[in-house]
């Protein structure tokens, strides 16, 4: 099978069929990076172009490691959005690199629907790195591959995502790339932070985690956004943490293999306590190593259109 | 000149028919009214199989002048009303500066001097539109505004609000209300629903609404005063006014084409066109308009036309201001998804289009009668076009119905017995 798109924005328009063949192919790319020299020719030649509008030094990095693993030309234009004209940066932002002769960029911007406005506005192709509270596909294809990594399947497990889920794009792709993979997916927290008609996306919703996590095999937590507080969207962190953090009481609803995850950088001891953050449940370290293998995945399918198996050899 | 329209069906929104008769116009004035009229002297049209229409009124739009003339003005703006087949506009005192005073007003009038429409301007209720102290109301009346709104805003503090429609009475003026709970409402871009959650934008709760139509209709009640809903859009906003017209309050209301033609589905094209003050919502708020226009709990269709420039709508979605272009697609998206489909007949939107209108604002009543101002607006029913945002002449492109295949478009529009548009062309 060929990746056939210019664009990746987002795991609601992916295919079950493309979600697995990223899985698939992030696999041989993860043993590239076990290897003492880390680095195929396979995008030599090829630029990438990382675009951030938000910071965050954590995905960038990881797009570029993944970028350079694979032998393609990198440069990253960081843009503070407070500093520039609203609007008019990116429009012409995008101009700019187009004529560079950028072959992919990376876009991360805090406005759903961005890179979409700007894979309409460029031939290069675009990958969104989280736009907004819509989407942010590499995270979640990240979660689901060390999600598989860890149970052997997705279809049929029982997947809790916990925390503020009105302004998460994780949470939207995960529910989107779960959903689509059979597993059962719940959301859970304060109902000030979960938006009307989620249940419309094929998930439950749960006020409490005595419920919410019952049973479940998986635990996303979510990270919480310490400004939320000043905006009256819940009483307190102390309050946030008693209720939703997760700790060891709360970890017994669940299944106890359960897996924890976390899109990271973690508040220490604020939506996770430090015990499961280093515990034997959690991968949160290991989804990092995961997220440069599915990047990798993603660049080779979207760049070179090539099959996986000359990768690996 | 002399002008004879041949063949169409004369609506009369007041006796509720629609008959075969040829329209004489002479100076100004509808001289004749009759199944055959012979005057060879006359420029004649024919019109057969059109509707000849009392002129259409569009009481909310936005003209930008002064202060934004990159945006539209007021001669672009009217040209385009002309093009859309109105016969007289009234323009909301959101301005830069506000028309707070009478000053804006007078220039503003001083501007329309040349226009191919009558503008017909509303009065800012407060200072500033701040919605903190009232306005020079009586200068604002004598300086000649049709009705007083901080359209644009809501006025949030109800005691101002309270002053205000007190203060109207007694002028009789009418106040037209912008329902918004800024609070509620703050930061969002988009109706607040499934759509909103499955996008992760900010949402608009119906609430946001509907708070102060409740609130401005109990106030409206208490003051005596005349108050009129603009741009109504949710069923819930529909249920209240219903029930405060059944007890009595003196209270309109409007719907724009746009909240009756589009859901808040389109937004998932993250067209910035789309992109209006109130949202899009959905298809049981349309249901529930459309409900509202039939059974007379909302009187007009108004266009709330909000021009701006391509390079403010090019940007990303939360960065685009507010707004549809709508002037010149309000006509041809009535007929095709009202009258075409059968939510109204075409004396009703006749109705809400141009007698309700004139009726509300104290204007000359729109009627077809001898003797009467000749202001018409001729529908082709058959005339079916798309939507063509480049052959806009309002300055404002930003339009999410262009490539709309749409009928009924209006064909010629005259104003005090003047030709002002011919067949899309002016
Ligand atoms: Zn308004
Ligand atoms: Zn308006």
């Amino acid at each position: 099978m060929k990746f056939e798109r210019k664009d990746i924005l987002g795991l609601q328009d992916l295919s079950t069929e493309e979600i697995k063949l990223v899985l698939d192919t992030a696999e041989p790319m993860k043993e590239i990076l076990a290897r003492e020299i880390k680095k195929v020719p396979t995008l030599r030649g090829r630029s990438v172009v990382t675009l951030f509008y938000e910071p965050s030094t954590r995905t960038r990095t990881s797009f570029e490691l993944a970028a350079k693993y694979l032998s393609a030309d990198t440069a990253s234009i960081s843009v503070a959005t407070s500093s520039v004209q609203k609007g008019e940066s990116l429009r012409d932002t995008a101009k700019t690199i187009e004529v560079m002769g950028a072959d992919t960029i990376i876009i991360r911007h805090s406005v759903s629907g961005a890179p979409h406005f700007l894979a309409r506005m460029v031939n290069a192709r675009v990958i969104n790195a989280g736009d907004g509270a819509h989407e942010h596909p590499t995270q979640a294809l990240l979660d689901m591959f060390t999600i598989r990594e860890k149970k052997g399947r997705l279809a049929g497990l029982k997947v809790a995502i916990l925390g503020d889920i009105t302004h998460s794009r994780v949470a939207r792709s995960n529910i989107w790339g779960l959903t689509k993979m059979g597993a059962e997916v719940r959301v859970v927290g304060p109902p000030t932070l979960m938006p009307p008609f989620i249940q419309d996306l094929g998930v439950k919703a749960f006020y409490r985690c005595e419920e919410g996590l019952e049973n479940v095999d998986v635990i996303n937590v979510l990270r919480v956004q310490l400004e939320r507080q000043q905006k009256g969207l819940f009483p307190s962190i102390r309050e946030y943490t008693r209720l939703f953090g997760l700790d060891e009481t709360k970890l017994r609803y669940a299944k106890p293999d359960v897996l924890v995850l976390h899109p990271g950088p973690v508040n220490r001891g604020i939506e996770i306590s430090p015990e499961i953050q280093d515990g034997p449940h959690s991968a949160i370290n290991e989804q990092v190593t995961n997220g440069v293998a599915v990047r990798m995945a993603l660049l080779y399918l979207l760049m070179s259109g090539g099959e996986v198996h000359e990768i690996a050899s | 000149m002399k002008l004879l329209l041949k063949g169409g069906f004369v609506v009369d929104p007041v006796k509720a028919t629609a008959l075969q008769l040829d329209v004489l116009v002479e100076g100004g004035k509808i001289t004749a009214l009759a199944p055959q009229i012979e005057a060879p002297a006359a420029e004649t049209i024919s019109v057969d199989e059109c509707f000849i229409c009392p002129g259409f009124v569009d009481m909310h739009c936005h003209l930008r002048e002064p202060g934004e003339e990159f945006k539209e003005t007021v001669l672009t703006g009217t040209r385009a009303a002309g093009r859309g087949g109105f016969t007289a506009v009234v323009c909301m005192g959101n301005t830069k500066p506000p028309a707070d005073n009478r000053a804006v007003i007078e220039f503003i009038k001083r501007q329309a001097g040349v226009a191919p429409v009558p503008v017909y301007p509303v009065g800012c209720a407060t200072k500033g539109r701040k919605g903190e102290e009232l306005a020079e109301i009586g200068d604002l009346v004598e300086a000649g505004v049709v009705a007083l709104s901080d359209d644009g805003n809501s006025i949030m503090n109800s005691e101002v609000l309270r002053r205000v429609l007190e203060y109207s009475r007694m002028f009789d003026l009418l106040v037209i209300s912008h329902c918004e709970d800024q609070n509620l409402s703050l930061n969002g871009v988009m109706h607040e629903g499934f759509m909103s959650t499955l996008l992760g934008f900010r949402g608009i709760p119906r609430a946001a609404e509907e708070i102060h139509v409740a609130r401005d209709l109990l106030l409206a009640e208490m003051t005596g005063a005349r108050l009129h809903i603009a741009h109504v859009s949710s069923a819930g906003s529909v249920q209240l006014i219903r029930e405060a017209k059944r007890r009595g309050i003196r209270v309109t209301a409007e719907v724009t084409p746009h909240h009756l033609c589009l859901t808040d589905e389109a937004v998932q094209t993250f067209d910035t066109n789309t992109k209006v003050n109130p949202p899009l919502r959905t298809r049981h708020d349309i249901e529930a308009l459309c409900e509202g226009l039939r059974d007379g709990t909302i009187d007009v269709i108004a266009t709330d036309h909000a021009p701006h420039s391509v390079e403010e709508k090019d940007v990303e979605y939360n960065y685009a201001p507010f707004g549809i272009s709508g002037l010149e697609t309000a006509v041809p998206l009535m007929w095709e998804h009202l009258v075409a489909r059968g939510v109204l007949e075409p004396v009703q939107l006749v109705q809400k289009m141009a007698f309700n209108p004139a009726q509300i604002l104290g204007l000359p009543e729109r009627v077809i009668e001898v003797g009467r101002e000749a202001n018409l607006t001729v529908i082709d029913p058959r005339l079916k076009l798309p939507v063509r945002v480049k052959d806009f002449v309002s300055l404002g492109k930003n339009s999410p119905f262009n490539g709309w295949e749409l009928r009924g478009w209006s064909v010629l529009t005259v104003v005090g017995g003047k030709i002002v548009m011919r067949q899309g062309m002016e």
